[in-house]
């Protein structure tokens, strides 16, 4: 992700810090008391206190309340699409995604550092800004859409609608995963494999692919975690149908505006849960990336 | 064919593909990022100037138009500078010592990433909204919140809240203790080391956590939407601004505003660009100097 530029440094400044044992370093530098308990104290009034509101107030449900909030129809429904729309949407980038890394590292064409800056748009711009500007292309009258009504494609207002956006939204995840360890491979593997007589095709997928795997994985995961949670380019674009095009979310939006806390602290549970478990995935797959990198 | 010149081939073919692939590659690659990314950004532009610069200037100079972006900079204001001040905090303590729950702290720092935006709002109206935990006690003082610009900030400080510790962790570790300790045991105070040894160190790590943050702080919509109450002209920020203009089909006014935010979101690619490209050639520099000197002078 973000992490391109410091990933580099840190590989770069490793002989700096070789030397100096944390034992001593404590004792000669001073701050630690401070700064941790600072980080610490802020930490829990910004995001742990908080956080744990959500489940004291689901603890004040009942089991029954809470399964019924949980698995109401319409809130399946919006499982459904949320899950389902997230994971095709992470299955296009991890694609195009390690595609467009392979591009930008492998060969050269004119432009290319711009298409590389460019690869980091989704995260700069404002996702309600995202959202109208792909309904704006994607409507019937729009740049995109005026060529797809014809042929009987609807997109905008559509769950396929909520894909785009996804796609759009989970974009640099992959390339950014894939793009430093691309960076690493080494050639001479590739100039092995060949001279014992693999072919292009055979060399990338025997040798180059399972050693991005574990990067293309976590971009993967990140991706699909990152469009899970997904709320302000997609609303835009849905049509917001119960049942049909309705987010989860959204639901949480929904069951707000109409006061009940409760039911949408229990739908906001079952995501924070599932959040909690693709973080802890991310966390496993990063552990692998670290251990086949250093191996 | 001789069979030097055909070992040759074979070697050049083996580490690259055929002209035809590699231009193949590359049109797929353009045309996915020219769909996904250029287009959405042309769009923006396209339909702020439909009817004309006039409309658009019009649209820029309303007074709800103007409070908007007078709360999204406020709140840009306060958020960033908190989550700096805990970025450096936490990366100082995670990457300068060891203790015990330091991998614990590190990833819970990540958790707000993981978080849907609307649960992140809806985290401080469960604390802070009528029927939160404070509603009572804030209503009998008077202090609103929820549906309030005290919210807002809280909910973009949640969302924004790992940027910059996520960008200093690792730089910090990699950096080590060495030039520290050298400082302190020189007889500078504590301060002093920070100030003289580890900013100019980290400065541009931390310029790139700021941006980012700086760029999602002002940007943001689920967690904002969820704790603003979406009041005209008093709690809309820019991205509020935008919706409500939206649903109210002033489309020409909202895509108007919208270009603000994609005009700061390629202001923040450029520096980041720019950033990177420095760090870079800092970097090729330091792999060409003598190996008895592994630092550049300062």
């Amino acid at each position: 992700m973000s992490g391109a530029a410091t990933s580099a440094l840190s590989s770069a400044a490793a002989p700096l810090a070789s030397g100096g044992g944390h034992g001593v370093s404590r004792r000669v530098l001073p701050g630690f008391h401070l700064t941790l308990g600072y980080a610490v104290l802020y930490l829990s009034l910004i995001v742990l206190i908080p956080l744990s509101a959500l489940v004291f107030k689901t603890f004040t449900m009942s089991w029954e309340h809470f399964w019924v909030a949980v698995t109401a129809p319409r809130v399946m429904a919006s499982y459904r699409l949320t899950f389902g729309a997230s994971l095709i949407a992470a299955l296009v980038n991890l694609v195009f995604g390690l595609l467009v890394a392979w591009v930008l590292v492998r060969y050269k064409f004119p432009g290319k550092r711009i298409v590389d800056a460019l690869v980091d748009l989704p995260f700069a711009l404002p996702t309600a800004v995202a959202g109208i500007s792909l309904t704006a292309l994607l409507a019937g009258n729009g740049w995109v859409g005026q060529f797809l009504e014809p042929l009987g494609i609807k997109l905008a207002f559509t769950p396929a609608g909520v894909v785009i956006a996804l796609i759009f939204i989970g974009l640099p995840f992959v390339v950014r995963t894939v793009q430093p360890v691309l960076e690493d491979t080494e050639k001479e593997l590739e100039e092995a494999a060949t001279s014992l007589g693999a072919t292009r095709l055979q060399t990338f997928t025997k040798v180059i692919l399972p050693s991005i795997m574990p990067a293309l994985l976590t971009g993967f995961a990140m991706a699909f975690a990152r469009a899970i949670g997904e709320y302000g380019s997609v609303i835009f674009i849905a049509g917001n149908m119960p049942m049909i095009s309705e987010i989860t979310p959204l639901i949480i939006i929904g069951k707000l505006e109409q006061y009940d806390y409760a039911g949408a602290t229990a739908v906001a549970l079952v995501m924070l849960v599932i959040s909690f478990l693709l973080l802890l995935v991310i966390n496993g797959l990063q552990g692998w990336k670290r251990r086949r990198s250093e191996a | 064919m001789s069979a030097p010149s055909k070992t040759i081939r074979r070697v050049q073919a083996g580490t690259t593909e055929s002209a035809w692939v590699r231009r193949t590659l590359i049109g797929i690659a353009l045309a996915f990022m020219f769909l996904f990314l250029v287009l959405p950004l042309a769009a923006v532009a396209a339909e702020a100037l439909r009817k004309g610069v006039g409309a658009y200037l019009e649209a820029l100079k309303e007074p709800d138009a103007w409070a908007a972006i007078r709360l999204t900079l406020l709140t840009a204001a306060i958020a960033v500078p908190l989550n700096l001040v805990f970025g450096v905090a936490a990366a100082w303590a995670i990457a300068k010592f060891e203790f015990r729950g330091k991998a614990v702290l590190t990833t819970l720092v990540d958790l707000p990433f993981a978080v849907s935006p609307v649960v992140a709002g809806l985290i401080y109206v469960l604390v802070f909204g009528a029927q939160g935990w404070f509603g009572p006690w804030l209503q009998a003082h008077d202090i609103k919140i929820i549906f309030a610009v005290p919210g807002i900030v809280l909910a973009t400080v949640f969302v924004t809240f790992p940027f910059i510790a996520r960008e200093l962790i690792p730089l910090m570790q990699a950096q080590g203790t060495d030039e520290e300790q050298a400082a302190i045991v020189l007889g500078a105070t504590g301060w002093q080391t920070f100030w003289r040894v580890t900013l100019p160190n980290i400065k541009w790590g931390l310029l790139y956590g700021v941006i980012l943050c700086n760029a999602r702080a002002m940007g943001e919509f689920g967690a904002v939407s969820v704790v603003s109450g979406h009041i005209r002209g008093q709690t809309n920020t820019m991205p509020l601004h935008v919706e409500v203009l939206y649903n109210e089909y002033q489309s020409v006014a909202a895509f108007a505003v919208a270009s603000l935010l994609a005009i700061l979101a390629l202001v923040t690619l450029v520096i980041k660009s720019v950033i990177e490209w420095r760090h870079e050639r800092e970097m090729k520099a330091i792999a060409e100097l003598p190996p008895e000197r592994p630092t550049p002078a300062a």
